[in-house]
């Protein structure tokens, strides 16, 4: 599993991963992972359900800290701070990493509203009009909808909602984007549009990519982490664990784990 | 189809036969009890509302006499609403009461709302897992089940003798309070249950606290539910009788109270004391009373429904 | 190193708003208030009642052996016998009414009724619910006790324990029936379909299996009935009568806790009078009972939940 070497190119690290395990209570989700994930590219997690590999990502913006006895081990180094260090607030972290999730979760207010709460609890008031039009314009959704901004943001279709969620977590103008598996939900057309628009990000944005789907992970990712799941001896517990990491187009041309290539190739997973 | 040549190849057809008439009996019969008990419920209080409507309606529908008698009414609805208690059932309106009531609704409202949605928004969406919230959630589930009684004996202990209120609007408002709220946080809790996490993780996801997920996204969506809840709990604070008896509500109080500290009557007790009196056209009166507290009833139940449906969103 | 530095410093930096510690201490406040009732509910009673067991004339023995319950009168007796023997006896009419009324509508509701059926019947029965104790004391004085009770028991006063155990039963249907239709709908699809699917009848599968396996459920609702039953107050106090001494005929008057409670605070009794002090004596026995009836009830609505859970 020294796969570490490969990544270490010319572009700088947004997080070293160093020895992560996460579980909750005596659940271990996945253990032992070591990464550094690149700064502005789009590194994608695979791999069978229950690896662990959304549990991981929201380790990245202490979004993990939400669900009572989830504790991590090892650290996880964010641009060079320690994201569990004591002093750090989980806030001021989901503040520089934003998330985008599975479901298109709008707050039921306008799309106007959805924008700016991130503004205000960020106390980024100034220039709130311009603000909204940029984040909606980079999300690719301005021209839908600017003329009925006042529109409830559930009266959208699951396509456009998710690229609301994603203007509003770019609206706070944050380093890195997480993404738990934000297609899952959307026809083919809608995914499409997003991963257009997560290429038009990466410049911007460190992005990072959990997914199910092979297609969209060897598409649209730069780098490619593939997890799987390991049955203890006794055959009573799951745990998740990284196969291999490695550029998207080594992945899924030329893997260097058997493990990986019969996943890659739908022999098992 | 199968079960019937099964039946035909049996040689015993005519026991099977009779089997299942005897059966299809029995079944007919069960039904027809399970209709009659749902039957006997609807019945009653189709009654109840038909012979309160028929004997009170007289009392506020305008109806002048053109006879050789002509009686002296105030028969029509606003001079009964208005009007003060009387000796003379024809004359008895319900304005103290009514006044008391509408009293009564603002100061229930105003110190169970805030209490009410603080509990459930702490208990919801702060407090730890840990036996203390077990033990106030235990509580809240008991003091629901305490009869309304002993909140009036709560309150005269409490607000009438010890706050020093005396037997006042306050004091009769303030043991309502404590009456509907552990339904009212009952309610809160369920409203705010039904906001999906999905909407708490987005808020936080954005670098929002805690505090401003909740207060500015879980709570404004759940404010429906709560108020909904609250519509109800005020409902049943109004059509209270028993609690309010000492507050010395049925002390003959015939005046508009003018102060929170002022001694009232309300709708439910004036009901009481009509219905005290033994002659007949006091049940007219009665009645009177009765349809306008359901009345109230109706309105503040037709609210709660077209705020759950106008509001409630679906995510 | 000089980003890192200041990065280090901004996720460090928690921002502290004085109005969010505020509201925080407000709702942790309220919902400890709960705590606070129900302490101040065992407390007030507690002291009063002592205080009116301090009273010479009034004795433990006396209080539970006595059988009759004349506070106000010259030679006051307080005998709480009859009045707990009157409160059983007309919340065991209640449950006369309300068990099958209640049990065999939710069976109707959850086993038989259509979709459609059912959205008419629920709200009928929640607006029963809502109806105000004082329209179903009302409702027995004026309108069952002539119509029903006097109709067929000739002979029967104006005030009888019949009339008042029938409207306290009337009450208390929608209690029975909403509890006992959640246990019902509470109990897996797969065991009535079980049952149908073997050839069982509809009646059969409802009394057979749909009502032992969610029994636990019913009772719990039986017994939140009865405890319902036993603190109502208006309508035993307008339609029951207060006949101060032990007897069993259900066409006389009785005198229940409650409504001697109403009665004893009727007359403006003034704060230390033994009168008043026996207030809060029958508040604290009427509590008591309400109280195990209630923990039962959640005792036993428990073991259903965990059941199919």
């Amino acid at each position: 599993m020294e796969t570490k070497e490969t990544i270490q190119v010319n572009s700088e690290n947004v997080f070293n991963v160093e020895d992560v395990s996460v579980s909750y209570g005596e659940f271990v989700a996945i253990k032992n992972v070591n990464m550094d994930i690149a700064k502005n590219k789009i590194t994608a997690f695979i791999g069978p359900s229950g690896c662990g590999k959304s549990t991981l990502i929201r380790t990245f913006n202490r979004m993990n800290d939400l669900i009572l006895g989830t504790k991590v081990k090892g650290t996880i180094n964010y641009q060079g701070v320690d994201l569990y260090d004591k002093m750090v607030d989980p806030v001021q972290v989901r503040r520089r990493i934003g998330m985008v999730f599975q479901k298109p979760n709008p707050f039921p207010k306008t799309i106007k509203e959805n924008i700016t709460f991130g503004l205000k609890v960020n106390n980024m008031t100034d220039n709130m009009d311009e603000r909204v039009e940029k984040a909606l314009t980079q999300a690719a959704l301005w021209d839908e909808v600017k003329d009925d901004l006042n529109k409830n943001a559930l009266e959208l279709s699951g396509g456009q909602q998710q690229r609301l969620c994603i203007a509003r977590t770019i609206a706070v103008e944050p380093d890195t984007i997480l993404m738990d598996e934000p297609c899952s939900a959307l026809d083919p057309v809608a995914t499409k549009k997003i991963e257009d628009l997560m290429q038009e990000l990466v410049k911007e944005f460190s992005i990072l990519i959990v997914t199910h789907n092979m297609q969209q992970a060897s598409r649209a990712s730069d780098y490619c982490a593939f997890f799987t799941t390991k049955t203890s001896d006794d055959g009573k517990r799951r745990t998740g664990e990284l196969v291999e990491f490695n550029e998207t187009t080594v992945m899924f041309t030329n893997p260097e784990q058997d493990l990986t290539e019969q996943y890659i190739s739908g022999r098992f997973g | 189809m199968l079960l019937e040549s099964t039946e035909k190849n049996m040689s015993n057809k005519a026991f099977i036969t009779g089997k299942k008439a005897e059966n299809a009996i029995k079944e007919s019969l069960f039904l027809f009890t399970l209709y009659i008990c749902v039957t006997i419920a609807i019945l009653t209080l189709m009654t109840l509302i038909y012979d309160v409507l028929s004997t009170g309606i007289t009392r506020l529908t305008s109806d002048y006499e053109v006879g050789l008698i002509t009686k002296i009414q105030i028969d029509n609805p606003v001079d009964f609403l208005t009007s003060l208690d009387s000796r003379y059932p024809d004359r008895a309106g319900i304005g103290p009461a009514f006044a008391g009531t509408v009293w009564l609704m603002i100061i229930v409202v105003s110190v169970t709302f805030p209490f009410g949605t603080g509990a459930a928004i702490y208990l919801q969406e702060f407090a730890p897992k840990n036996r203390l919230t077990r033990f106030i959630e235990l509580n809240l589930t008991n003091l629901a089940g305490v009869p309304s009684v002993i909140y009036g004996l709560l309150g005269l202990a409490v607000f009438v003798r010890l706050a020093g209120f005396g037997r006042s609007v306050l004091s009769g408002g303030l043991t309502l309070t404590l009456l509907i709220l552990p339904v009212v946080i009952v309610a809160s809790r369920e409203a705010l249950k039904a906001v999906p996490d999905t909407i708490r993780q987005g808020a936080l996801a954005l670098g929002s606290t805690k505090f401003q997920a909740v207060f500015r996204q879980v709570v404004p969506s759940a404010i429906p539910g709560m108020v909904t809840g609250m519509v109800l709990g005020l409902s049943r604070a109004i059509g209270e009788t028993a609690p309010l008896i000492f507050m010395g509500a049925l002390t003959y109080v015939n005046y508009f109270p003018d102060t929170p500290l002022s001694g009232f009557t309300a709708i439910p007790i004036q009901v009481y004391n009509w219905i005290g009196y033994p002659q007949a056209e006091w049940k007219e009166t009665a009645s009177a009373g009765i349809i306008l507290l359901l009345g109230l009833l109706l309105i503040m139940n037709s609210l709660a429904i077209f705020i759950r449906n106008r509001y409630e969103k679906d995510f | 190193m000089e980003n890192e530095n200041h990065l280090r410093s901004q996720l460090t930096k928690t921002i502290t708003r004085p109005i969010e510690k505020i509201v925080k201490f407000f709702i942790t406040a309220s919902a400890f208030a709960a705590i606070l009732i129900s302490i101040s509910i065992v407390f007030t009673l507690l002291t009063e009642a002592i205080n009116f067991f301090q009273d010479p004339a009034v004795t433990f023995k006396g209080y539970f052996t006595a059988t009759r319950w004349t506070p106000t009168f010259q030679n006051p007796e307080y005998g709480v016998i009859v009045l707990i023997s009157s409160t059983l006896y007309i919340a065991v009419i209640a449950c006369l009414i309300s068990f099958p009324l209640g049990l065999f509508s939710a069976i109707y509701l959850s086993e038989f009724a259509t979709k459609r059926t059912r959205k008419v019947i629920k709200p009928v029965l929640e607006v029963l619910a809502g109806v105000p104790t004082v329209v179903f004391g009302y409702f027995a004085l004026n309108w069952i006790t002539p119509n029903i009770i006097q109709r067929f028991i000739p002979g029967t006063g104006v005030f009888n324990a019949l009339s008042a155990g029938i409207a306290v039963g009337i009450m208390i249907i929608p209690t029975v029936a909403s509890i006992s239709d959640d246990a019902l709908n509470a109990v897996p699809n797969s065991l009535r379909n079980g049952s149908l699917a073997l050839g069982a009848t509809r009646r059969i599968t409802s009394l057979k299996i749909m009502f032992p396996a969610a029994l636990s459920g019913i009772i719990a609702s039986f017994i939140l009935g009865f405890s319902r039953a036993i603190g109502e107050t208006m309508i035993v106090t307008i339609a029951g009568g207060q006949y101060p001494e032990l007897n069993l005929d259900p066409r006389s008057a009785m005198y229940t806790i409650t409504s001697s409670i109403v009665n004893v605070s009727l007359g403006d009794t003034p704060h230390g009078t033994t009168a008043y002090n026996a207030l809060f004596a029958l508040g604290i026995t009427l509590f008591i009972m309400t109280f195990i009836l209630n923990i039962g009830s959640d005792y036993v609505a428990r073991k259903y939940r965990k059941e199919y859970e």
